[in-house]
């Protein structure tokens, strides 16, 4: 069966992330609703501004749903806004939002937006060019608990991308670059959620067990 | 145009992405600053007075103090933004100096020059703007403005202008779309805008950077009604903080906690008629306003820079 994998769409750019999954011929969707967010195979949390998100997820009673769907095994992937709505430790909020990924997540770890910017990335389960990753006020990656893998590091050795079993986490936002390796990560990572054999170009390591 | 590291188009631009769906309000104080910041705002504009103000006031608009923009800048986790006087560089590089996430290069503040708009390709912050059509919308982005907003009538509460301006820039994208390519020059000619722009316009059907509304917003029907015009997200500004007037203090803040919040749910849900219904209930009287139609055109705001 083919995955449906939703995008929450309470703010942020969640319609580049719908558009990059479309040209991946997969059945995408915006999740605003309780009865949206129960027909997704996999979800992804966009970019956006991670209070607002947050509050719009308490206001419109998704958050327990969403925390649950997410615990019984649902694959999850956050960009930026998103990674720290997964995060279980945000130092600068009273409370992390979601609270479901054993990482602790810095705000605007880089500084102001004069600071964003661009770099060329190797990522693990990535294969062929690195991955041109665009980090915007973006959050930094620490603290991994024992069953999270570090997927990217810069230079500098901080992590900013993750995963925790059927969790993902990135500081940066390939919906915007036009590459659309880590959204067939992500895809695959659905696709064995889902049960069903993984496609061929997926290298065995992606294969793992899920709690 | 730099394609790696800081300061590059993709980044400019790729913050006013983050924006989408969200409201941008504007604040005098750091105490509104963390009442926008927790009803849900993407960012805030800090200013020292809001456009209704403004206009009560009458004299020179000029870029807020420095202090206070610092101290709005240290009080909220989301962006900050402030708005520079139209072709007034060096307040721009003031705002980039002080690290302001974005500035508005805002036809509500008095012009400093009445020909020439700022260069913003020549900074690391990226820039707002505010269009009236296609053509203002173009010639700001050849400037390198990162993100557009239709520019209503600020200070009024009067949607009006908002919805002419929205209504005037998606007719001429439309009529782009429908031209033959071979009469995109003359296109281009006409709109005073570079041809480029105009041939990237027909191939997204749509503007080459994000835009929102702004100017006239004073109710969540008012924000739902500018989404589902074509807006990218909306700006806030006399709408939130002059509303429930005639409240104690304590109870002015509540109520504008509320108004703020429930436009922050109607742009999320501006399809949705019942949401709706839902976020508007239990509000407290929205800014009085004032109509278009009864400000002169001398003193509409939004004739400057165009």
């Amino acid at each position: 069966m083919d995955p449906r994998i939703g995008v929450l769409a309470l703010q942020g750019d969640f319609r580049e992330h719908v558009d990059t999954l479309r040209a991946l011929n997969v059945d995408a969707f915006e999740v605003r609703t309780l009865a949206q967010l129960d027909t997704c195979d996999g979800l992804i949390l966009p970019g956006g501004e991670s209070t607002t998100i947050a509050r719009l997820l308490i206001a419109f009673d998704l958050l327990e749903p969403l925390r649950a769907r997410i615990r019984s095994g649902m694959p999850v992937w956050g960009t930026c806004a998103g990674a720290i709505l997964l995060a279980k430790r945000v130092p600068q909020l009273d409370r992390p939002p979601v609270g479901v990924m054993d990482i602790t997540v810095d705000r605007n770890a880089f500084g102001r937006q004069i600071d964003s910017f661009e770099a060329e990335l190797n990522v693990r389960e990535i294969e062929g060019a690195p991955i041109h990753a665009v980090f915007i006020r973006a959050p930094v990656l620490r603290d991994l608990g024992k069953n999270v893998e570090a997927l990217c590091t810069l230079g500098d050795g901080r992590i900013v991308a993750c995963r925790e079993q059927n969790m993902l986490a990135t500081s940066f936002h390939p919906e915007l670059t036009g590459d659309h390796r880590m959204h067939e990560l992500f895809v695959r990572m659905v696709r064995e959620a889902m049960g069903a054999p993984a496609k061929p170009r997926a290298r065995a390591g992606t294969t793992r067990s899920r709690a | 145009m730099q394609r790696e590291g800081t300061a590059s188009w993709t980044v400019k631009a790729g913050l006013a992405q983050m924006l989408k769906g969200g409201v941008i309000m504007d604040v005098v104080t750091v105490e509104h600053a963390k009442i926008a910041e927790e009803a849900g705002a993407c960012a805030v504009m800090a200013l020292e007075r809001v456009p209704s103000d403004i206009r009560a006031a009458g004299g020179v608009a000029r870029m807020s103090r420095v202090d206070l923009i610092e101290e709005i800048c240290k009080s909220v986790t989301i962006p900050v933004m402030a708005k520079a006087r139209i072709g007034h560089f060096v307040e721009a590089q003031i705002l980039e100096s002080i690290g302001v996430d974005y500035v508005d290069e805002s036809e509500v503040l008095t012009m400093a020059d009445d020909v020439h708009h700022i260069d913003k390709n020549a900074f690391k912050v990226p820039f707002v703007c505010g269009c009236r059509d296609l053509g203002e919308a173009l010639r700001r982005i050849a400037e390198g403005a990162a993100m557009i907003r239709t520019k209503g009538e600020a200070g009024t509460g009067d949607i009006v202008e908002a919805v002419r301006h929205m209504r005037a820039l998606w007719g001429g994208i439309r009529k782009v779309q429908s031209a033959p390519d071979d009469e995109l020059a003359v296109i281009a000619k006409d709109l005073q805008v570079p041809l480029d722009l105009v041939k990237e316009v027909k191939r997204l059907g749509k503007l080459p950077v994000v835009n929102f509304s702004a100017g006239g917003i004073a109710t969540p029907a008012d924000a739902a009604l500018m989404m589902q015009l074509g807006a990218e997200g909306v700006f806030v500004g006399s709408g939130i903080f002059k509303s429930g007037e005639g409240l104690t203090a304590r109870e002015a803040i509540k109520a504008q906690s509320r108004m703020a919040s429930a436009i922050v749910k109607a742009v999320t849900y501006y399809n949705d008629p019942d949401m709706l219904a839902e976020v508007s209930r239990g509000l407290g009287d929205a800014m009085r306003g004032q109509s278009v139609a009864s400000i002169p055109v001398s003193q509409q705001l939004a004739s400057r820079g165009v």
